[in-house]
């Protein structure tokens, strides 16, 4: 077995980035993803690699977007309101077709909000951010240990399917630590042929670029990228299952939630109650399918979250409304407890499908 | 002796390089329309060209050629 | 013997610019400089927003587009991945002392290994003549109808003057396209922008005073005039900062 190590979860992604082959950090100070930006300014130097502090959240998600552009693998971490600001560059290297990982160690909102962890950019994450018809692959890591084999994965959806992929943790997971393996392969590289490297006077210029003024033309683009995000629907969507076989109520919950209601999930089974728990690893694509299998099986779904509830909606659409979604939520840097989860397991194991 | 040859449908007419002419040998062609719909610029007088590309210096659109 | 012709690399398609807009003088200058350090195989051009955005489509380099007032922040992304390349950036006046201020000042104050060629024309083209951050006081755009009022639309950005106290940028120069002596000084700066870069100099950035014939509702020969008179007094040529030059004067003294 190998060996584990004792890391943040913010050092587990900065190390997994190193160990996946990423050379390229660009990021600003925002609570509570600094440690990444600490680890990577200690050890890129040491490597070869570019560690660099922009001047704004601004101007590292274009830096990003630079480094992209040449094909090799880049990243940027931030928390809630610095996401904000790279919109613009997240829609841009989407237009663009490019690939980069953007970490999200979410705090509440909305505004400066709080430093403490929330799950409140998941409308952000899944439904855009920036403008314009796009997708970023949105990854839920809910252990130290996925948030570096995440981060792998990450750069290897990037690579291939050449389009930004957001890793959307929260200040727990980034802040708490947990032992965690290392033993990680650099991530599968892919054709670059498209990528900026000067022309060597042996071939016409690329051009990289999200302008296309011929409206038949942008429309075409729009279609091809959208057939490129079918193929990842179909091929990349990941959850985890646990406990569903005979379950009659079904927890919905990512990340830091899905932790909670774990625990909520085995003590309401020591009481006899039959709930499991659909945990989305891919928050886009949404595991629409699973959910949706269990929808004649299940009489309740709970969606746990730590917003006002945005999952529930995707849940809701999951399952095209056959069964009452229930929501279990904290907001504003809140988690909820065990037993607020497991509370809402008895009720609606009491109300048996009635809301 | 100079040759000068304008790529006349790049031509805008927008008239720098007559200004820019020394020996005032390019003018604006009023009663030609070029492929873009501009009225070209031409040269004149090829033989009292000095080869001196003052024209080319000042063209936007890369349409003067000169040779010696 | 080929006295003058179109620099190769310039891709053989016309530009889109209105007759007698500058900026295809520009491109063909820093087109020249490309051609004569033998560097089109590996430079990779940073084109903006503004009306230079297609600028993609006529170096035959390698070339990306950047968001508004990115140009900066990505040209620096590419050249601490691809130290190798050569990489320029193309931004006019609102691209890079508007919206793209603090990625042109901290790429100046890093003194990124960039070069950075800046159209300064004293307002919007693309969008149809606005007022912009280098418009001058009184000047009429469609946004300050009548004339700048620097009481509420403030004073013009002076960009060399303003990054020249910075200590990060190796060289600043202003420059003008408004006649031929000028054209040719305006060569040998972008040249010299582009050699910093070879050399591992470091920010090299040219400004260049343009005209916008269009949107300044003059004949193109009014409107290179009007930088002779107008943008020239205002905006004064010349090299604001040389810090290789400086540090051989100090040694020599």
């Amino acid at each position: 077995m190998a060996k584990k190590v004792l890391m943040k979860g913010n050092e587990a992604i900065a190390e997994a980035a190193i160990l996946a082959g990423c050379r390229h950090y660009f990021g600003y100070p925002i609570t509570p993803q600094t440690e990444i930006a600490a680890y990577l300014s200690k050890r890129m130097p040491k490597i070869g690699g570019t560690f660099l502090q922009a001047e704004s959240e601004i101007a590292a998600i274009n830096m990003v977007y630079g480094v992209a552009a040449t094909g090799k693998p880049v990243m940027t971490s931030s928390s809630s309101p610095g996401i904000s600001l790279k919109g613009e560059g997240i829609s841009y290297l989407a237009g663009a077709d490019l690939p980069a990982l953007i970490v999200n160690v979410q705090r509440g909102g909305p505004g400066l909000g709080g430093i403490q962890p929330s799950q409140s950019d998941y409308f952000q994450a899944t439904k855009g951010g920036g403008h314009g018809d796009y997708h970023m692959i949105v990854l839920a890591p809910s252990s130290v240990q996925e948030m570096a084999s995440l981060t792998v994965k990450a750069f290897e959806l990037a690579g291939k399917y050449r389009m930004p992929v957001m890793m959307l943790a929260d200040g727990t997971l980034g802040q708490m630590m947990e032992p965690v393996s290392l033993d990680i392969k650099e991530a599968e590289k892919f054709d670059t042929s498209w990528a900026l490297t000067g022309t060597q006077m042996k071939r016409k210029h690329n051009i990289v670029n999200s302008l296309s003024l011929i409206p038949e033309e942008l429309e075409q683009l729009n279609f091809e990228r959208f057939k490129k995000y079918e193929i990842i629907k179909e091929n990349e969507t990941m959850y985890e299952e646990y406990l569903t076989e005979d379950a009659e109520i079904c927890i919905v919950a990512f990340g830091i939630a899905a932790r909670v209601a774990k625990n909520a999930v085995n003590s309401a089974r020591e009481k006899g109650i039959k709930v499991g728990m659909i945990r989305p690893i891919t928050l886009w694509p949404f595991p629409k399918k699973p959910l949706y299998d269990l929808s004649d099986k299940v009489h309740t779904f709970i969606s746990v979250e730590l917003s006002m509830g945005q999952m529930i909606e995707d849940v809701e659409l999951a399952i095209r409304c056959k069964k009452p979604v229930m929501l279990c939520n904290r907001a504003g840097g809140c988690i909820p407890s065990p037993e607020d989860v497991l509370a809402a397991i008895e009720k609606a194991n009491k109300n048996g499908g009635a809301l | 002796m100079a040759k000068v040859t304008f790529d006349t449908d790049l031509c805008k007419g927008c008239g720098l390089c007559v200004t820019a002419c020394p020996k005032n040998l390019i003018v604006i062609v009023k009663d030609k329309i070029n492929k873009k719909g501009h009225s070209p610029a031409e040269i004149t007088d090829e033989s009292k060209c000095i080869a001196c590309a003052f024209c080319a210096t000042m063209c936007p659109d890369c349409v003067i050629t000169i040779e010696k | 013997m080929i006295v003058f012709e179109k620099p190769k690399s310039l891709v053989d398609i016309p530009m889109h610019y209105c007759p007698g807009c500058t900026h295809g003088i520009i491109h063909r200058l820093v087109a020249e400089v490309i051609d004569e350090l033998g560097i089109e195989g590996k430079t990779i051009g940073v084109a903006p927003v503004g009306c230079a955005v297609m600028a993609y489509n006529y170096f035959a380099c390698d070339m990306i587009e950047a968001a508004h007032g990115r140009a900066p922040a990505v040209a620096t992304g590419i050249k601490r991945a691809n130290p190798e390349n050569i990489v320029f950036s193309y931004q006019g006046d609102g691209d890079l002392a508007s919206i793209g201020m603090a990625e042109t000042v901290h790429s100046a104050a890093r003194n990124e290994n960039i070069t950075i060629i800046f159209v300064n024309n004293a307002i919007y083209g693309m969008t149809g003549g606005q007022m912009a951050p280098t418009s001058l006081p009184g000047q009429v755009t469609q946004t300050s109808p009548y004339g700048r009022d620097v009481k509420t639309a403030g004073f013009p950005v002076k960009v060399c003057e303003m990054l020249k106290e910075l200590d990060g940028p190796e060289y600043l120069e202003r420059v003008a396209v408004n006649n031929v002596v000028n054209v040719k000084k305006a060569k040998k700066a972008i040249k010299k922008a582009f050699t910093n870069q070879l050399e591992n100099k470091g920010f090299s950035l040219i400004e260049v005073l343009s005209s916008c014939p269009t949107n300044w509702g003059m004949t193109p020969d009014d409107a290179l005039k009007w930088i002779d008179t107008n943008m020239i007094p205002y905006y004064p040529l010349g090299v604001y900062k040389d810090r290789s030059a400086q540090n051989k004067e100090k040694e020599e003294l």
